[in-house]
């Protein structure tokens, strides 16, 4: 940038009026490794426990934990971002797999490319396929992934469904159908939380009304948002709408999952955190107390999101870092840390054992379902986009017109570069 | 007078400051407005380089009239109504609660205290709090049933009712009516002032003003190519609410403070020729008000135009209802890694911020003389 | 001037009965932050705790202690560090004005008044630059830079009624520009930084924007800290108006204790007051 020099100037008279301007950050390296998440809170532990596991067989290295929660994650990115921006990166972070790593990140060229720890380490072989797809570009691959969640699941509470009568749907069609008369006895048929919950809703209709092909083809810009199949997803997802809470804005994801746990709503969907939710803090027990199902029409299907760590260009404490992420894709990191988080092992040889009964389920699943990358978690779409995609739900939200929301989604992938003119 | 040496050790001292503000306010804002009209490295925007190309006026072209530009646009409009909706709130409450407490007979002390400590909270902390007396199906909606009464029904902040409703395309059109309406009062007025030259001159732009909305003229200079309504989101008032309850205590100090200084004679004056207590509030006291008004109407405006942190800690940053385009800007920069459109959506904010406090302080300045 | 007669009575009856709304947050912020969470439900909202859950507090307490000795830090600093200059840039504004300062007071002024999203993206380059990004010091600076327009302008209002002929007399005794403000501007000014103190004080302890984008983890202050956890996923309603609670009471207290010079801060915000 031309200004820079211009910047420096500035920045030199700056400081020698700012007697305190002495102090400065900059880090000294060595026993040091600083990680940046946003995971604190409930899965605060889980971090905690893969810390330990580290300093364990890294004595003498000073593990800095920071993470910054809030703002559906916003905060979190403004802080990594401006940091970044003037090349101070943390050791290592937490980035989304997929195209909030690629899309943001790598097409700045501010990863180092992972391929020889991936090849020294043989993780080619114990990660699936279509995961590795999801990692990588043709230039290499560049964050390593510590854990699995599904974002296609319906939870409900089973004694109410027999109290209703109702079965859980496996179609869409079938929820329609049901839907009415569990309105007519006061139950939300669907309860829905804040704004990126509908995000989330809605690409688990989407994988159902296109499937998992040209789910995919939507985001290599082979099919349209303006194609009549993308905008009849717009009508389902509108006609779904219909049976939801009318203050899902004001309810956070937990609160949406407490409907159904209070029996005021029958289904929700939600990512398999929702699992975890119940079954840790809530403690009820899984399968019993509550029970869960693909979302409707994406039975075989697994939309997975997975958070990972990268390796940032020009990091203090390179090697640090290094042993952190070998740790992170080991089999005992793996499996220290999902039974604590509530997800499953990345890994397809993980130790089945210390995993609960959702878990275990989940596990078959990815071993043996289509998998398909999810919108609102940062698998498929750049975070330009998922920006955007935000008013494109606006749209949709106040005018409740298919065409319209299809078109600005179809405006919003060719300027996020996903789909060409 | 003062020797040289003071003189220059004066100018020596104060520097510093100056050139920090120099830096920190003018050189950043031209930094910013630099910004705004580039590209900043595309889909690359987080390189330690970005290749940073020149736009233009783009990227506010595209806030204002592009088809992407929608939410920015109903934050613009939301923000307008925010902030004429807590300036007049807050300027008739501040007013009523200083009458109040200036005619209390005891516990000035205290009520004025209970009034006025909410101004010493933050912005996160106000959200916070009212974010939880807002839920639609318990706080200020669960208030009747303490007395017996139906639990309220209203979604607050989760509202999506829209009212007011206009056609963004159609702004020309509207702006050639309310041009041609306050020329035609110009007009007026210089009319009934003997005028006539000014007066013929104005009522001619008027008629043809009026001449190109009527035809239908101004509606065919549509600036979006299809309709787009935007209007007042009912959801703001919860913000408008939280935020009137912040600040009214700050109104009526300033106007407590004026009530004070307005002298006993001028009242004791109006009651000799027979005014009654209200004639006396009326046609005295409240005259005397109206720079304490302007004043208030700037500080409250600008704090208005800017409001982010409440709404941030009351609906969230992804709450399109209750958004405005601070708001935006941080989206847009932090998330959307757009550094230019919210830059652009900054120099936005300042210069509406300019159009009211640019007048404000150069009279001020002007009228306060070198004191 | 008080009210006489029947509406004596009810001018006072009203003012009651709007404290009571007013006050009606406070009441539902302590009344949850008193609750245990299984307690909490919309539906009984406005109800009194059982017995009071003073837990909510120490988890908040221990989960802020170090983002409120950020925010202690800070704020401190800052406003002494911003009040110390504001007091000699007022002072010079007002006694020793040299040519051009009319222009540039109202340039001063206006730095009080921008919105700071136009300035962000410059100013954490800026800092990244200087190595000031991230850390205490940073904030710090930032917050004494933009504070300069308010406490000179406050400064330059107090200092305008110290009569010139005061100055005038000490000069004749041999007094220069630093000794007239030692000797003679200084022990007057304890009212005006009182004021100033307090108005910036509580102006850094409550800013949020600055505070959200400049600061790493661990330098951040309670306004992020706050939004942080009331923003954040799972938490029940007793742990934010507990934090609420802590993240207000200092200035609250201030308020309270305070409360007249903050008016006057207040007041001499809106430049004419």
């Amino acid at each position: 940038m031309k200004s820079s020099r211009w910047l420096r100037l500035m920045a030199l008279s700056t400081m020698s009026m700012l007697l305190i301007g002495a102090v400065t950050v900059s880090a000294a390296v060595g026993g040091r490794l600083e990680i940046f998440s946003w995971w604190a809170g409930d899965e605060g532990p889980a971090l905690e426990a893969l810390i330990k596991l580290y300093e364990k067989s890294n004595t003498g290295t000073k593990v800095v934990n920071s993470t910054v929660t809030g703002g559906s994650g916003v905060n979190a990115k403004a802080v990594l971002k401006t940091r970044m921006l003037g090349g101070d990166p943390p050791d290592t972070f937490q980035v989304h797999a997929g195209q909030e790593l690629i899309g943001t990140w790598v097409v700045a060229e501010r990863m180092e490319d992972l391929t020889s720890l991936y090849e020294k380490e043989g993780w080619r072989r114990v990660f699936p396929e279509g995961l590795l797809k999801l990692l990588s570009t043709d230039r290499g691959i560049w964050s390593v992934p510590v854990n699995i969640h599904r974002s296609n699941v319906m939870w409900y509470v089973p004694g109410n469904l027999a109290k209703w009568g109702v079965k859980a749907p496996t179609t869409w069609a079938e929820f329609l159908a049901i839907a009415p008369a569990l309105s007519a006895k006061g139950i939300v048929p669907l309860s829905l939380g804040e704004n990126w919950t509908a995000n989330h809703l809605w690409e688990s209709v989407a994988v159902a009304v296109l499937g998992p092909e040209k789910w995919d083809a939507l985001w290599n810009g082979k099919l349209s948002f303006k194609s009549p199949e993308a905008v009849e997803v717009w009508k389902a997802f509108g006609e779904i709408l219909k049976y939801t809470n009318t203050d899902a804005p004001s309810l956070s994801w937990q609160q949406a999952t407490d409907m159904v746990v209070r029996g005021q709503a029958a289904f929700n969907i939600m990512g398999d955190w929702a699992a975890g939710y119940m079954a840790t803090t809530l403690k009820l027990k899984p399968g019993i107390d509550f029970g869960w199902t693909a979302s409707p029409g994406t039975g075989g299907m697994f939309m997975m999101l997975s958070d990972s760590f990268g390796l940032p260009v020009g990091c203090a404490a390179r090697e640090n870092a290094l042993a952190w992420l070998k740790m992170l894709g080991s089999k005992e990191g793996q499996d220290t840390f999902n039974p604590l988080k509530g997800s499953i092992s990345a890994r397809t040889d993980s130790d089945m054992g210390k995993y609960n009964t959702y878990l275990q389920s989940a596990a078959r699943d990815w071993k043996s379902n289509v998998i398909a990358g999810s919108l609102a978690h940062g698998v498929v779409a750049n975070e330009r986009f998922m920006n955007d995609f935000a008013t494109v739900m606006e749209i949709f939200l106040q005018s409740c017109n298919a065409q319209a929301a299809a078109n600005a989604a179809q405006a919003v992938a060719i300027q996020s570069g996903i789909a060409s003119r | 007078m003062h020797s040289r040496r003071d003189e220059l050790l004066a100018v020596l001292v104060i520097l510093p400051s100056i050139v920090l503000l120099a830096i920190f306010v003018y050189a950043f804002i031209g930094q910013s407005i630099k910004a705004s009209v580039t590209d900043w490295g595309q889909r690359a925007a987080l390189s330690l380089n970005p290749e940073i190309h020149y736009v233009g006026m783009q990227n506010y072209k595209d806030l204002f009239t592009g088809f992407l530009g929608m939410r920015f646009r109903q934050d613009l409009t939301s923000m307008i109504f925010f902030t004429a909706l807590f300036v007049v709130v807050a300027l008739a409450v501040g007013l009523g609660l200083a009458t109040l407490v200036d005619h209390l007979v005891w516990g000035e002390a205290v009520l004025r205290t209970v009034f006025l400590f909410p101004m010493s909270l933050s912005f996160v902390v106000t959200g916070t709090i009212w974010r939880w007396l807002l839920q639609p199906r318990g706080g200020i909606n669960q208030l009747p049933t303490v007395v017996g009464l139906p639990a309220g029904q209203f979604l607050w902040l989760s509202s999506r009712e829209q009212r007011l409703a206009f056609d963004w395309a159609a702004l020309p059109h509207y702006g050639c009516w309310m041009l041609a309406i306050a020329l035609g009062a110009l007009a007026w007025t210089n009319f009934r002032r003997a005028r006539p030259g000014t007066a013929r001159r104005q009522a001619v732009a008027t008629a043809a003003l009026l001449a190109l909305a009527v035809s239908g003229v101004a509606r065919r200079l549509a600036i979006l190519d299809f309709p787009e309504m935007h209007g007042f989101n009912v959801a703001i008032w919860g913000v408008v609410i939280a935020a009137v309850w912040q600040q009214s205590g700050y109104t009526m100090a300033l106007y407590l403070a004026g009530l004070r200084t307005i002298p006993d004679e001028l009242r004791e004056a109006a009651r000799v020729d027979g005014a009654s207590r209200f004639q006396i509030y009326r046609y005295v006291e409240l005259p005397m008000l109206t720079p304490i008004t302007v004043s208030a109407v700037v500080i409250l405006g600008h704090i208005a135009l800017k409001i982010f942190d409440l709404i941030f800690a009351m609906a969230g940053p992804d709450h399109a209802p209750t958004s405005v385009p601070a708001i935006t800007m941080f989206l847009k920069t932090f998330r959307g890694n757009e550094f230019a459109v919210g830059s652009a959506i900054g120099v936005v904010l300042l210069v509406l911020v300019s159009l009211l406090i640019i007048p404000y302080v150069s009279t001020s300045f002007r009228e306060g003389g070198d004191q | 001037m008080p009210a006489k007669g029947a509406t004596r009575v009810f001018v006072q009856a009203l003012a009651l009965l709007l404290a009571v709304v007013y006050l009606i947050p406070v009441y539902m912020t302590i009344v949850t932050s008193l609750k245990s969470p299984e307690e909490i439900s919309h539906l009984q909202a406005w109800s009194l705790p059982a017995s009071a859950n003073w837990g909510s507090y120490s988890i908040a307490f221990r989960r802020f202690a170090p983002y409120l000795k950020n925010s202690f830090v800070l704020a401190a600093v800052a406003t002494l560090l911003s009040a110390s200059m504001g007091a000699i840039n007022g002072y010079v504004m007002s006694k020793y004005p040299f040519p051009g300062s009319r222009v540039v007071m109202p340039l001063i002024v206006f730095g009080m008044f921008i919105p700071y999203q136009s300035v962000l993206v410059p100013l954490f380059q800026f800092l990244q630059k200087t190595r000031l990004y991230g850390g205490l010091p940073g904030l710090i600076v930032v917050h004494v830079v933009y504070g300069l327009p308010i406490t000179t302008l406050l400064f330059r209002s107090f200092y305008a009624e110290i009569p010139d002929e005061l100055l005038g007399a000490a000069r004749i005794d041999g007094a220069g520009f630093a000794g007239i403000f030692r000797y003679l501007i200084l022990p007057l000014s304890g009212p005006p930084f009182l004021v100033v103190g307090i108005w910036q004080f509580t102006q850094i302890w409550n800013e949020f924007l600055f505070a959200v984008t400049l600061a790493r983890p661990d330098a951040q202050p309670i306004t992020v800290a706050l939004a942080n956890l009331a923003g954040g996923q799972a938490v029940s309603w007793n742990l934010p108006m507990a934090g609420s609670v802590l993240a207000a009471l200092p200035t609250v207290a201030i308020y309270v204790l305070l409360g007249r010079y903050f008016v006057r801060g207040l007041l001499a915000g809106a430049l004419k007051g």
